[in-house]
């Protein structure tokens, strides 16, 4: 059987175009194609390999597709698979020659082997080619009624390639309703969950222009569907439980006691050995309890052994999936990380993408107790022979520095850095020594006996080059001979590539003219000189405002570039917050590895079912002072209830082991009552959810209609926020439970979208929340209301900011409005 | 869901492309492997195991020196494809017995019939041997294991005199030996990897142990089987002090920070005796995996000292000394120090008598290599190296070399004490006795002294 040696040399990628062995095969093709001796299909056997490797290395075999397809007549497996596989590579682009295969595949599906009719279904729904639809629906409609699960788990599947070959058809022959009775009814877990897998793509992409598919995507999210999986979960294989779990994920439970019986149900996911289990368990569970931070905390502690197992055990590459899980997790709460930070010590031998989160991560979970052990092991990477990992860990101990933790014993580390005498490591503690000074002038006087001894010459990074220039400027009354080094400096002006030099050499020689004016005005003239001939446009209009202030008034160029400094306290965070509660929203995908949100790096097409738009991120822009200001709020507030109820935890009585929350545990699995769980499943078969209340229901009967459907682009609601004047300001409160299902934003824009406002923008994190809302009038196109919506989930208020077309209209809005968002988390 | 898998060689050709919906652009491959490999110009830093170009994104693991490739527009779980691309590699194991790239190119229509039954329209469907075995009608070509470097996992479980059939993990799971009956065989393997990190005065500041029980079954009939591990093994530290370093625990107690199980795996008396019982599906996969941070004792000690030794000239005296019993040898022992980078020249002096060792400096990262095919328990050995210097270092050299690091396997030695007490196999039929193979490893995973 193993075929000989020298034809499996021949797959070599380092032969020719193949054009003679392919005409070769042809010819032999057409011979074995009517024969019937035997041992036939083992030849063919082997000259369908061939084929198909030529096909894998890249080498055109199209031109064979009618002999292939006249040598498939047979009843070997094997040669039918292999015949599959080529013909579903070529067929989308030989549509015409694709007609020959329809016989046999639609043959092949009536066949007695339930194998035979899967493998002929798969094959027959990837040919691709459009005008081949029609043969596709009979077969399809039968194969989900198969009586053999593989037939049907093909079927399903199938059912999702017709959607994207031909959308209309699929939807015309009613395939995803009867997706979702098999869904809701197959004894085989794989096929429930083909069929989930199809139907949220099909629904997703149906959403956008067909309102019943958007219902019935909301209608996965209900309770009675997201029960039937919980309690099947295990008949599901690991990979069919990641999808079931990414469900549940966007589900909002109703009140606390339905969070805890989910988490208590999948409690034991988390031990699973698979790591993408386990990372979709944790994502429910932190989504779940967002709102009750108690719990949350809790969460945190019961998570950290195994994400810290998975990511000792396991390949490189997933142990670096899970690393970057467990870094947002350090980042958002490193306090509840502090006692931890040997885990993230480096290890010689991992890659530097590994080391950089582990860096990142001591940094941020240093504290009192634990920032001398860490910077001792900071200080060991320094040496290392990896230059850009010695960087970074110069640049930790740094930023710990700038954590005001034990300042005092890192500035000397730092400053035995620079006697070092490597490059490199010079240049970054330079850097960092310069934003130090500018936190704690106060240690001026050590750093700059240290800094004054290096020379120039050895420094020639520009950002260094720029620190060291910095200092000489700011401290030339401490370092004497300041003005000399900046003169030389100055003096070789033309040999400066960097602009940014240049520039902070300008301000430099200023400030140090300006306190010692005979020493230094040689240079200064020098320097000025050089700048207004200087062809970098910056460089150049920063000396002509020099030299025009000089000229003008030297007491206001004193105060211009040596006005007295406040010592920096915060410097500022590069990620808003915004930014990463989006990443923490998409936990358990690549944004946490990329570190940006999706919209950043994926097509609009290619995004989930519930993702934030775009826009919201161009949006925030233009208010971003308030934005920046309001987020530091958030985030000081979040640490206290951090901090708060860790205390709170030490008070608590030891029961509590952690593989418990705190709540009513139940038994065993979550077990809905039969007629319960039979009945909502009736209703989910019959219409899905009830229709969305009409606006005519509310108790306030509201003298305006609004517009289901009406659009408005974000740059046009930006335009308008900014023209309409303030029309209605309000405080109201909301239900509670609404307040508690906001954790998952969301919901809460699918409730509103219900009355027919839409949101245009969201963003925040416990317990604020902001929206921005807008909703039109049904009458006439004109009217516009914009909402902005700020609600406290803790105080369970919400504020909301009314701007009007209309003015007139806007009281009456604002009862419907708030009527609507009274309703919210009333189930 | 993915959208194409493919299987690269170490030179970038295509071994196995699948285009599962057909939204990539063709060509995926090549960009994929030109960004791989030029990752960044200085060729310092590697591609890590995700990224993104013009929004497609890539994943990849390296398995036997292949690159296994999945991409997709979505924004996916990275866990769930680097798991699934490894279960990958790991099915088509199971079924060529040898993964590399003469087997893999000698069967790759078994491989495509793997693959269109694994994913359907970039959707996981399974990944179980056992389940794939009723779908995938291919048989394997077998590539000999004869042929193959004995640096194959295979080797490391080797053992003196006391030969293991190390080849025969290398067996396909559903092909049939010549003779034509299968045997009946299972293997366990205990395979511990050890972290451990010196100070400069020998203290361990750092150790850790991460743990894996491998099985590997070749039983027909799926019988039951049940694990018993230690009777006093305790999970969990209190979750505060995981680095405390108490050895309050008796002596004997082995503690694990955490474990964690495979699906088939039944705890239901594990917390009563600490037996796992388990119905064994086809092919290789971890039972339990684990992690301890309890104080064990470290198999190696290592003194490394490097001196000034006149202008231009220093002294490197290595030593190390295997702190196990006489009766157990550690294979493939490789101790490596990066030296000061103006190092020119390094002329080595081994022990007198000293055999299978192998000394080189590499000139390239400026390092030297000290390699040593066997050390037996109990032995110590030396190294002294000569440096040539090309500047003068200042009285700093000790902060231009070092750590020295080690990387070693010791076969039938654990550190961390957790043992297989016994494996039960539940009988079929009453003549019939399977072999039954308990195989111990330790390996280094990162072994660091600092100096």
């Amino acid at each position: 059987m193993a075929p000989p040696a020298q034809s499996q040399r021949s797959q070599s990628p380092s032969q020719p175009s193949g054009k003679g062995e392919v005409s070769d095969l042809k010819v032999q093709l057409r011979q074995l194609a009517g024969s019937r001796a035997p041992g036939t299909d083992d030849s063919k056997r082997e000259l369908f390999k061939k084929v198909i490797s030529y096909m894998t290395v890249g080498i055109d075999v199209s031109s064979l597709f009618s002999e292939m397809v006249m040598c498939s007549a047979t009843s070997d497996i094997v040669l039918k698979k292999m015949c599959y596989l080529y013909v579903g590579n070529y067929a989308k682009g030989n549509p015409d020659l694709a007609l020959l295969t329809i016989n046999f595949l639609q043959k092949d599906c009536r066949d007695e082997d339930p194998m035979i009719r899967g493998l002929a279904l798969r094959s027959l729904c990837s040919l691709r080619v459009e005008n081949l639809v029609e043969y596709l629906v009979g077969p399809l409609g039968s194969g989900l009624q198969d009586h053999n699960s593989y037939v049907r788990m093909v079927a399903a599947i199938g059912v999702l390639k017709l959607y994207h070959i031909s959308s209309s058809s699929c939807i015309d022959a009613d395939f995803p309703s009867a997706l979702k009775a098999l869904m809701l009814n197959d004894p085989d877990a794989q096929v429930v969950a083909n069929c989930l897998s199809a139907l949220q793509e099909i629904w997703s992409l149906e959403a956008s222009t067909s309102e019943e598919a958007s219902r019935e995507r909301e209608a996965l999210l209900s309770k009675p569907v997201i029960y039937y999986f919980l309690n099947r979960i295990k008949d599901f294989s690991e990979w069919a439980q990641c999808l079931v779990l990414d469900l549940v994920g966007k589900y909002v439970p109703s009140d606390s006691s339905e969070i805890f019986d989910i988490m208590n149900l999948l409690e034991d996911r988390l031990q699973h050995a698979n790591g993408a289990v386990v990372l979709a368990t944790i994502k429910v569970f932190l989504h779940l309890t967002l709102s009750m931070t108690d719990v949350h905390q809790q969460v945190y502690e019961r998570i950290k052994a195994p994400l810290l197992t998975l990511v000792s055990s396991g390949s490189q590459e997933l142990s670096y999936a899970v690393l970057s899980h467990l870094h947002l997790l350090v980042m958002r709460a490193p306090i509840l990380f502090s006692s931890d930070y040997k885990h993230f010590y480096c290890q010689y031998n991992e890659p530097s993408y590994v080391k950089k989160l582990k860096l990142e991560m001591l940094t941020a979970v240093a504290n009192e107790s634990n920032t001398y052990e860490i910077v001792t092991e900071l200080c060991e990477y320094v040496a290392n022979i990896d230059v850009s990992i010695a960087r970074e860990s110069i640049h930790a101990v740094g930023k710990i520095a700038l954590q005001q933790y034990d300042v005092n014993a890192i500035v000397d580390r730092l400053l035995q850095f620079l006697e070092m005498e490597k490059d490199y490591v010079t240049a970054e503690t330079l850097v960092l020594v310069k934003d130090l000074l500018r936190k704690y002038p106060q240690w001026s006087h050590d750093c700059i006996a240290v800094v004054g001894n290096i020379s120039s010459k050895n420094v020639q990074e520009p950002k260094a080059k720029a620190a060291l220039i910095w200092m000489l400027g700011e401290y030339s009354l401490d370092m004497s001979d300041a003005p000399y080094i900046l003169e030389s400096l100055v003096e070789n002006w033309e040999d400066e590539h960097s602009a940014e030099v240049r520039l902070h050499l300008l301000t430099a020689v200023l400030k140090c003219f300006l306190r010692r004016p005979p020493e230094t005005q040689k240079a200064l003239g020098a320097a000025l000189a050089a700048g207004l001939a200087d062809s970098h446009q910056d460089v150049h209009d920063r000396a002509l405002f020099y030299y025009r202030l000089l000229q003008y008034n030297v007491s206001v160029a004193e105060r211009v570039v040596n006005p007295p400094k406040q010592a920096v306290s915060v410097f500022a965070d590069t990620q808003s917050s915004e930014i990463k509660d989006r990443i923490f929203d998409e936990f358990n995908s690549l944004s946490v590895l990329y570190q940006k949100p999706s919209y950043m790096f994926t097509d609009k097409e290619h995004r989930g079912p519930f993702e934030f738009s775009e826009e919201l991120g161009s949006l925030s822009v233009g208010e971003s002072a308030e934005n920046v200001i309001s987020a530091q709020r958030v985030d000081a507030n979040d640490n206290d209830l951090l901090l708060s109820t860790s205390e709170k935890e030490e008070n608590r009585a030891p029961s509590n082991n952690g593989s418990a929350y705190s709540a009513p545990v139940y038994d065993g699995s979550i077990s809905l009552p039969a007629s319960q769980s039979s009945l909502a499943i009736d209703v989910l078969l019959g219409l899905g959810l009830p229709p969305a209340p009409a606006p005519a229901l509310v108790p306030l009967p509201p003298p305006i209609k609004l517009n289901p459907k009406s659009a408005l682009d974000p740059t046009t609601f930006q335009r308008k926020w900014g023209q309409l004047s303030l029309s209605l300001t309000q405080e109201c409160s909301i239900n509670p439970q609404g307040a508690a299902a906001l954790m998952t934003p969301p919901a809460l824009i699918r409730h509103m979208q219900g009355h027919s406002i839409h949101c245009i923008a969201s963003g925040g994190q416990t317990p604020n929340f902001k929206f921005f809302f807008f909703a039109q009038k049904a009458e006439e196109s004109a009217g516009f209301f914009l909402v902005e919506c700020i609600i406290n989930t803790s105080s369970s208020k919400a504020q909301i900011k009314i701007k009007a077309d209309d003015q007139s209209t806007s009281q009456a809005f604002s009862a419907l409005f708030q009527s609507a968002l009274s309703k919210f988390g009333m189930l | 869901m993915i959208s194409q898998f493919f299987v690269l060689s170490q030179r970038g050709d295509n071994i196995v492309f699948r285009d599962y919906r057909g939204e990539v652009p063709k060509g995926s491959a090549e960009i994929f492997f030109r960004k791989v490999k030029f990752w960044k110009e200085d060729g310092e830093e590697e591609a890590p195991p995700v990224f993104n170009v013009d929004a497609v994104n890539y994943f990849h693991v390296k398995v036997a020196g292949l690159l296994f490739v999945a991409t997709t527009r979505v924004n996916v779980s990275p866990s769930l494809v680097l798991e699934l691309l490894q279960r990958i590699a790991r099915v088509i194991k199971d079924y060529l017995g040898v993964l590399n790239e003469d087997s893999l190119r000698k069967n790759f229509v078994l491989v495509y019939e793997l693959l269109d039954e694994v994913i359907d329209f970039g959707y996981v469907q399974t990944t179980s041997t056992e389940v794939l075995k009723s779908y995938v009608f291919n048989e394997p070509i077998v590539v000999e294991a004869a042929r193959l470097p004995t640096l194959g996992p295979a080797a490391m479980f080797m053992q003196g005199t006391k030969k293991m059939p190390g080849t025969a993990v290398t067996k396909s799971v559903v092909a049939n030996e010549p003779g034509g009956r299968k045997r009946e065989e299972i293997f366990v393997d205990i395979i511990e990897k050890i972290s451990v990190t010196f100070s400069s005065s020998g203290y361990i500041l750092t150790s850790e142990i991460d743990g894996t029980i491998q099985m590997k079954s070749y039983l027909t009939g799926n019988p039951e089987i049940r694990l018993a591990l230690n009777e006093d093994l305790s999970i969990g530290r209190d979750g505060r002090s995981i680095y405390g370093y108490s050895s309050s625990a008796g002596a004997g107690t082995v503690i694990l920070d955490d474990c964690n199980f495979h699906e088939s795996v039944h705890l239901d008396s594990f917390d009563v005796d600490r037996t796992l019982t388990l119905v064994a599906p086809d092919g290789e996969f971890p039972v339990m995996n684990y992690r301890m941070t309890q104080e064990f004792k470290p198999p190696f000690r290592i003194n490394a000292l490097i001196e000034e030794a006149g202008s231009l000239r220093a002294e490197v005296i290595l030593k190390i000394r295997a702190d196990f019993s006489s009766s157990i040898t550690a294979n493939t022992v490789l101790v490596q120090m990066p030296v000061p980078t103006y190092t020119t020249r390094v002329s080595f002096e081994l022990e007198p008598g000293a055999v299978g060792n192998t000394t080189d400096f590499r000139e390239a990262n400026k390092r030297i290599e000290w390699g040593l095919k066997k050390v037996v328990g109990g032995s110590e050995h030396t190294l002294r190296a000569k440096l040539t210097l090309s500047q003068e270092s200042h009285g700093n050299i000790m902060r231009e070399a070092g750590p020295v690091s080690m990387t070693f396997a010791i076969p039938m030695y654990n550190a961390s004490r957790l043992q297989v007490r016994y494996l039960q196999i539940e009988k079929k039929t009453k003549t019939h006795n399977p072999y039954r193979w308990v195989r111990y490893v330790t390996q280094a995973n990162s072994y660091v002294a600092r100096i």
